[in-house]
């Protein structure tokens, strides 16, 4: 019978230098797709590789066969001796792999908690192999599933849900101060990687301009170029102050360069529009007082930090009941998946048909208007027989390749002209399970 | 009939303000859906049993407390509709849709009968003054709201909580401009309410102005509007003290209709309990 296994590493497991060895290229996916399926066991594949992890996850029709083959595959096209791979590697199968999969996608398995790129790159994964055909039926079905697993746990949890960095929690900031961007100014002063990083998003939030101020005005000059904004001289913040919402301040000045007094000055003048002051220097720059002001907002590093960190808490709380909505989505995969094997297909099929052929001897004996047992005999074997002659070639196909490499093919295509349906799915899955039927591989 | 649409609204208000409170807690859009779905049906009803009783007592029916309650709870619904669907704003509606159910309730445990017009009400100024001032009073409420909103949302960002109240209320800029806006539409509909009010005294009573209590606390009312308006426009207040006074004023024109009608006799005690 087929399952799946996911092998594969992560940040977690291995450092950088073994990932990078180990990243599958976009121009080469195909081909490595391709030749992974070469594997004797190996019936569906997709490769995910980002700069995170690089994980394959196949549909085996044999066990741990399947998980060594994926190994030696992965050792063997990036030409490590898979000796050195094993302490990196981990595997997981069957309902361990859905779960991992599952996790992968809704970002619980992250370096930052509820990180969003993850989902689209499990999502060009799919794509991929799509593209290159090396996806069935079954693991089509298993990304399906992933794709709205990670869609609830995006709505149903606020995993996702907070800034974690200090530049994103200052634009989260300042849209809760001004709503609307576009029509705000930026003031930069003096550089550094987090104020710049902040200006960026804040420009990517659309922002209507930036100036940029520098103890040095040539460097000044340089990143407003970067930025597309317009440079001025350090002495002439205070005539420039008043146009500006946003200030992001990052100088090395040993004192605070604006005080609460000009604060309070600036906004009289700018008859209380709101400012918004991020202070990333230290020491600081900006007069920490000046947050009691009406309509003036200070944050320095050390708030912004707090605000992460409460927003880290919340979405490792988050985080737990995401894991529930994992939890109960690997159970309902694994009920559609044990539908798919043979033995649940004979018995719904028998059911489906001999439903069919009572209601048809019922008629036929209302249709002949007699009671007579004997006459009921005689149609009943006749029927039966009819029904065991025509559901003996698929039943003992079924039966025949229960390992081969086509059953899981076989038993979708069986499932489908036979219009075996998702309610009969379940009773079969529920009969086999008290029967103890349940296939294992 | 027309009693029981009056009184039989409440519920459509308290589920409604139960949605927007379920909604600004779970987040679950369906409760701002369903919310607004309910106001809309209780507004809808709402009218329609104003206008049926309108057409029983052949005249205005906000003539006692019992009408004039329930006339306020049918304009602070649609009030808050039409800045809902205007701006968006739907965290709103838990803290507006419980004003319209408060004065719904108040108004459902007041006998409903009508009772006949006093002479000194039969004018057509009865209308447009009673109008006039109930929706401007209705615009004041969306503005009180929007400020209790603004000073939460205000205190999240000053003290630098970025908790539960921070991710839910929508920006400050936003808020304080829904306040102005209600300003904007609120203070010349009070002032022409008051206008025609004193029109209609002279036509009354015999003179423009009496000091009566009503007359008093409304002019205290507009008064204080007129400050707010006048120091957004010159000197630019907005901001914390902008909601702190549309938070003052909705509590003078509550006082100017309840307090007064209850506490203070006067010319205009008409609506008192003990009619």
């Amino acid at each position: 019978m087929g399952h799946i296994v996911i092998i594969g590493l992560n940040h977690r497991t291995a450092p950088v230098e073994i990932r990078e060895r180990l990243a599958f290229p976009t121009e080469a996916i195909g081909h490595a797709l391709r030749s992974l399926l070469e594997r004797e066991s190996l019936k569906e594949g997709v490769i995910l590789s980002t700069c995170n992890r690089v994980e394959i996850c196949a549909l085996t029709t044999r066990g741990p066969q399947g998980t060594s083959e994926a190994k030696e595959f992965m050792a063997a096209y990036h030409g490590i001796p898979l000796g050195e791979l094993n302490g990196h590697l981990y595997h997981y199968e069957k309902d361990e792999a859905v779960k991992h999969l599952f996790r992968v996608a809704s970002s619980l398995d992250s370096m930052v908690l509820g990180e969003p790129q993850i989902l689209g790159q499990v999502k060009d994964a799919y794509g991929y192999a799509v593209e290159f055909r090396t996806i069935g039926p079954v693991l089509d079905k298993f990304f399906a599933k992933t794709f709205s697993v990670a869609k609830r746990v995006r709505t149903e949890t606020k995993v996702a849900s907070s800034a974690v960095s200090v530049s994103y929690a200052a634009v989260e900031l300042a849209r809760k101060i001004f709503g609307d961007l576009s029509d705000k100014t930026v003031l930069l002063i003096g550089a550094g990687e987090m104020c710049e990083l902040a200006a960026r998003h804040l420009i990517s939030a659309g922002v209507k301009g930036i100036m940029v101020t520098n103890r040095t005005f040539e460097r000044a000059v340089k990143l407003a170029e970067e930025f597309g904004g317009m440079p001025i001289r350090f002495d002439e913040i205070p005539v420039h102050l008043k146009r500006a919402d946003i200030v992001i301040s990052s100088t090395g000045a040993p004192h605070f360069i604006l005080q609460r007094q000009d604060i309070e000055e600036i906004i009289r003048i700018r008859k209380n529009r709101p400012m918004f002051f991020i202070d990333m220097a230290v020491p600081r720059d900006i007069d920490p007082d000046a947050n009691q002001v009406d309509n003036v907002y200070v944050y320095d590093i050390d708030d912004l930090n707090n605000v992460i960190e409460t927003n880290l808490e919340e979405r490792q709380r988050e985080a737990l009941k995401a894991e529930e909505i994992v939890t109960e989505e690997v159970y309902s995969f694994r009920r559609w998946l044990d539908a798919q094997q043979a033995t649940p297909t004979i018995i719904n099929l028998r059911r489906k048909y001999e439903e069919v052929k009572n209601t048809e001897v019922a008629k036929a004996m209302t249709m002949l208007g007699t009671e007579d047992p004997k006459m009921r005999k005689v149609v009943e074997s006749l029927a039966s027989s009819l029904l065991n002659k025509i559901l003996h070639a698929p039943i003992s196909s079924l039966k025949k390749d229960a390992n081969g490499k086509n059953q899981m093919d076989l038993v979708t295509v069986v499932r489908e002209i036979f219009d075996l349906t998702e309610a009969s799915e379940r009773a079969g899955t529920g009969d086999a399970d008290r029967t103890g039927e349940t296939p294992q591989d | 009939m027309h009693i029981a649409l009056l009184k039989v609204t409440t519920f459509f208000y308290l589920a409604g303000a139960l949605l927007y409170l379920y909604f600004i807690i779970t987040l679950n859009e369906r409760g701002a859906r369903l919310g607004r779905m309910s106001l809309m049906i209780g507004v809808i009803l709402h009218a329609a049993g104003f206008g049926l009783r309108w057409a029983a007592a052949g005249y205005t029916p906000v003539t006692n407390l019992f009408e004039s309650l329930s006339f306020f709870a049918l304009t602070i619904a649609g009030a808050f509709l039409v800045v809902e669907i205007r701006y968006g704003l739907r965290t709103l509606g838990a803290f507006v849709a419980p004003l319209a159910f408060i004065f719904s309730i108040f108004s459902a445990f007041l006998p409903g009968e009508v009772a006949g017009l006093a002479p000194a009400l039969n004018s057509y100024w009865l209308p447009i003054h009673v109008f006039l001032l109930f929706v401007g009073d209705a615009v004041f409420a969306v503005a009180f709201g929007a400020g209790i909103m603004y000073l939460m949302q205000e205190k999240q960002v000053k003290h630098k909580k970025m908790g539960a109240i921070f991710k839910r209320l929508p920006s400050l800029d936003v808020l304080d401009g829904i306040n102005y806006r209600c300003l904007t539409i609120g203070f010349p509909l009070l002032t022409v309410g008051i206008i025609t009010g004193s029109i209609w005294a002279e036509y009354a009573w015999g003179s423009y102005w009496s000091w009566d209590p009503k007359e008093t606390w409304s002019l205290i009312t507009w008064l204080l509007y007129a400050a707010l308006l006048h120091g957004r426009l010159t000197v630019g207040w907005r901001g914390r003290k902008a909601a702190i006074l549309a938070i003052v004023g909705f509590g003078a024109i509550l006082f100017t209709f309840l307090g007064v009608n209850l506490l203070l006799p006067g010319l205009h005690s008409y609506s008192s309990l003990s009619r």
